[in-house]
């Protein structure tokens, strides 16, 4: 059974459908990534899956339940978390306190103690700037900032949007390789929603091309990698 | 600065002159008197002169202002007498001992205040301890929580109209059945806080929606449809004429004279006070505190979290809403007569603004702020007239040169102190 499914899911802004009959499958402790251009409806699959967006129809299931219609917050509860897009960070909360809003719904107070040792020994510079507010750290740090905090719900699967936005190439770089290391080392499935269509298919399983809101193609990362249309579309190959 | 700049200064010093004598002439040059019937004008040339200087140098020196306070963070002025008495003052608080005694003096010369000042400044005091508590309460709904609410002056009123309504309505039970009716007090204390908290509950479950300038205006309308509510149902309220002879707390049953009575009550706002003080600070640094002020910073960011915006938002108006109605009740047993009079909209505003100018989210601020706010114009009564005047004044150089308030937030800082432990392994110390 896959940790996270769509079954035909359908969103809609007022009387704009953004999303029809979206259906996707993540299993455990893959990396899947949704690729597309600007306004395919990627972010808005993932604001549906988290609850913020309701859907009108289909159903979202995780490890077999319905979720689709459950407040966010009890999604987050269920093992799910996401780094949403834009990062948004708390710009007036310390790095340390941003972190703790991302733990705020767990009680466990010694495991949450050994998950921020765990995520300052991914990104040491957090570490060093524990206590200057979130809102004066540079771009990258506030993506990195931003995917520690979702890493501080423990979640099983793990939701980021467009992580390489407005990044420097290098930085980019350096963002993948830490979340490829998240999915390795802590073993937390991670389902990718991104436009830089090479970095993500690179580190992938899997790959979701979405297009005007509907599914065009679903296969293997590497099989995506070489696919013509993709190349073009996408790559710019 | 160089002489070109002081030269464009003076012109346009100049131009502010002539247009401030062009637009001031026809009310200070001019004087109308009608006499049988005929209008006969009066030109006072005397005043020209005054009005031109006045406006001159005025202009003059506001430019000045306004540049050096765009400047004065150019450069870390570490040397200035200010900078080094804030430093002082800052090293000798951060010691424990000296921050104790202080806080001793501090207490022991509010506890002899009555004693030293008398009954007036006693009364003056108590009022702005009143606000001192609907400033510290709306600091967490407006500070923290980011909700701008502009009907505060509402759960004010529920608060006293409890303690008004109990002893219009339970007072002659209290009389015939021999106890005394001071009691009420302690009575209405607990049920006004639960019932501001229950309308505040009421209140925000229509707003969940909304925020910044919509919540403001559904906060506003609000706060006016609770006063019109309470002078219009005058079957129950008492209407305009509100509700009268309203008792003073029981002490231990003593039968006080009005001058003693208002030391006791100031006691115990001051005590309400302080309690306020601690319970606010305790939420300011718990995790509820600290997930209002990610709800103000980011909301999508924090459902993300899994924070419930709901029950945040709900949580947020109760909070507010609770110390409004504690406030209500004291300021009722003080003024011993309520009416729907003292809870408009400026009763509202007055609060926001002590907590803007003392600094938005920052506790010593919202205090220090409702103290300005509420001791200088007693103390300026002799200026009565102008004091809208000069309070429109302070309002807007504070704006200008003090955007964060006079005590700003200062947020709480973690220190990193790294120590070696004895098997070697770094330890943090958070």
């Amino acid at each position: 059974m896959p940790l996270m499914e769509l079954k035909n899911v359908c969103t809609f802004y007022g009387n704009i459908q953004a999303l029809r009959d979206i259906s996707l499958s993540v299993e455990e402790g893959e990396i899947v990534t949704l690729i597309g251009a600007n306004g395919a409806g990627k972010s808005t699959t993932l604001m549906s899956i988290c609850g913020i967006t309701s859907i009108r129809s289909g159903q979202i299931l995780l490890d077999g339940e319905d979720i689709s219609h459950l407040s966010p917050h009890k999604i987050v509860s269920r093992g799910l978390s996401q780094v949403p897009e834009g990062r948004r960070i708390f710009p007036q909360l310390t790095v340390l306190e941003n972190l703790d809003m991302g733990a705020f719904l767990r009680d466990d107070k010694e495991l949450v103690k050994i998950d921020l040792d765990e995520v300052f020994e991914i990104f040491p510079r957090l570490a060093e700037r524990r206590n200057q507010p979130g809102g004066t750290l540079s771009g990258g740090e506030q993506q990195m900032l931003a995917i520690s905090r979702a890493l501080m719900a423990r979640p099983r699967i793990l939701l980021l949007d467009e992580p390489s936005l407005g990044l420097a190439p290098i930085i980019v770089h350096n963002i993948f390789e830490i979340i490829k290391r998240i999915n390795t080392e802590r073993k937390t499935t991670i389902f990718l929603v991104e436009q830089n269509a090479n970095m993500a298919l690179k580190i992938a399983n899997k790959g979701y091309v979405l297009q005007n809101g509907v599914i065009k193609m679903a296969d293997s990362a590497e099989k995506l990698l070489q696919n013509a249309e993709v190349r073009k579309a996408y790559l710019g190959l | 600065m160089t002489r070109k700049l002081v030269i464009k200064e003076v012109l346009a010093s100049l131009v502010s002159m002539l247009w401030f004598s062009v637009l001031l002439f026809p009310f200070m040059v001019m004087k109308v008197n009608v006499a049988s019937g005929v209008a006969q004008i009066r030109f006072r040339w005397a005043a020209m002169p005054v009005i031109a200087i006045a406006a001159f140098v005025l202009s003059f020196l506001w430019r000045r202002a306004l540049i050096w306070n765009e400047h004065r963070g150019d450069k870390l002025s570490t040397s200035s007498p200010f900078a080094l008495a804030r430093a002082f003052i800052q090293k000798a608080l951060s010691k424990k001992p000296v921050r104790r005694t202080s806080l001793l003096v501090l207490l022991a010369l509010v506890a002899v205040y009555p004693y030293a000042l008398g009954m007036y400044h006693t009364n003056i005091m108590i009022t702005a301890l009143i606000y001192v508590i609907l400033a510290l309460g709306l600091n967490i709904v407006v500070g923290l929580g980011g909700l701008l609410n502009l009907g505060y002056a509402a759960f004010f009123a529920f608060g006293a109209y409890t303690y008004g309504l109990l002893w219009k309505y339970a007072g002659p039970a209290f009389v015939s059945a021999g106890i005394n009716t001071g009691w009420i007090f302690w009575i209405a204390l607990p049920l006004a806080g639960i019932i501001a908290v229950i309308f505040g509950i009421l209140l925000s479950l229509p707003v969940l929606r909304l925020r910044g300038d919509y919540l403001a205006i559904i906060t506003l309308a609000f706060g006016e449809i609770v006063r019109m509510v309470l002078q219009n149902s005058s079957a129950v309220t008492g209407g305009a004429t509100g509700i009268s002879l309203i008792p003073r707390p029981w002490l231990f049953n003593l039968r006080l004279p009005p001058r003693q009575a208002a030391t006791y009550i100031y006691y115990i706002v001051l005590i309400l006070v302080i309690f306020t003080i601690f319970v606010v600070r305790r939420i300011e640094d718990s995790r509820v505190g600290r997930a209002l002020e990610a709800m103000r910073e980011d909301e999508i960011a924090c459902e993300a979290m899994g924070i419930d915006l709901v029950r945040n938002k709900l949580a947020t108006f109760a909070l507010g809403a609770f110390w409004a109605g504690i406030a209500g009740v004291v300021l009722a047993a003080q003024t011993t007569y309520i009416n729907p009079d003292s809870f408009t909209l400026w009763e509202s505003i007055m609060v926001l603004m002590a907590i803007v100018i003392g600094g938005t989210g920052s506790i010593p601020g919202a205090i220090g702020g409702a103290l300005i706010l509420k001791l200088l114009p007693e103390y300026f009564r002799p200026l009565a007239q102008y004091r809208m005047l000069i309070y429109g004044i302070a309002m807007i150089i504070i704006i200008i040169f003090k955007p964060d308030g006079l005590i700003p937030r200062n947020r709480k800082k973690y220190t990193f102190v790294e120590k070696v432990a004895q098997d070697g392994k770094a330890e943090v110390q958070a």
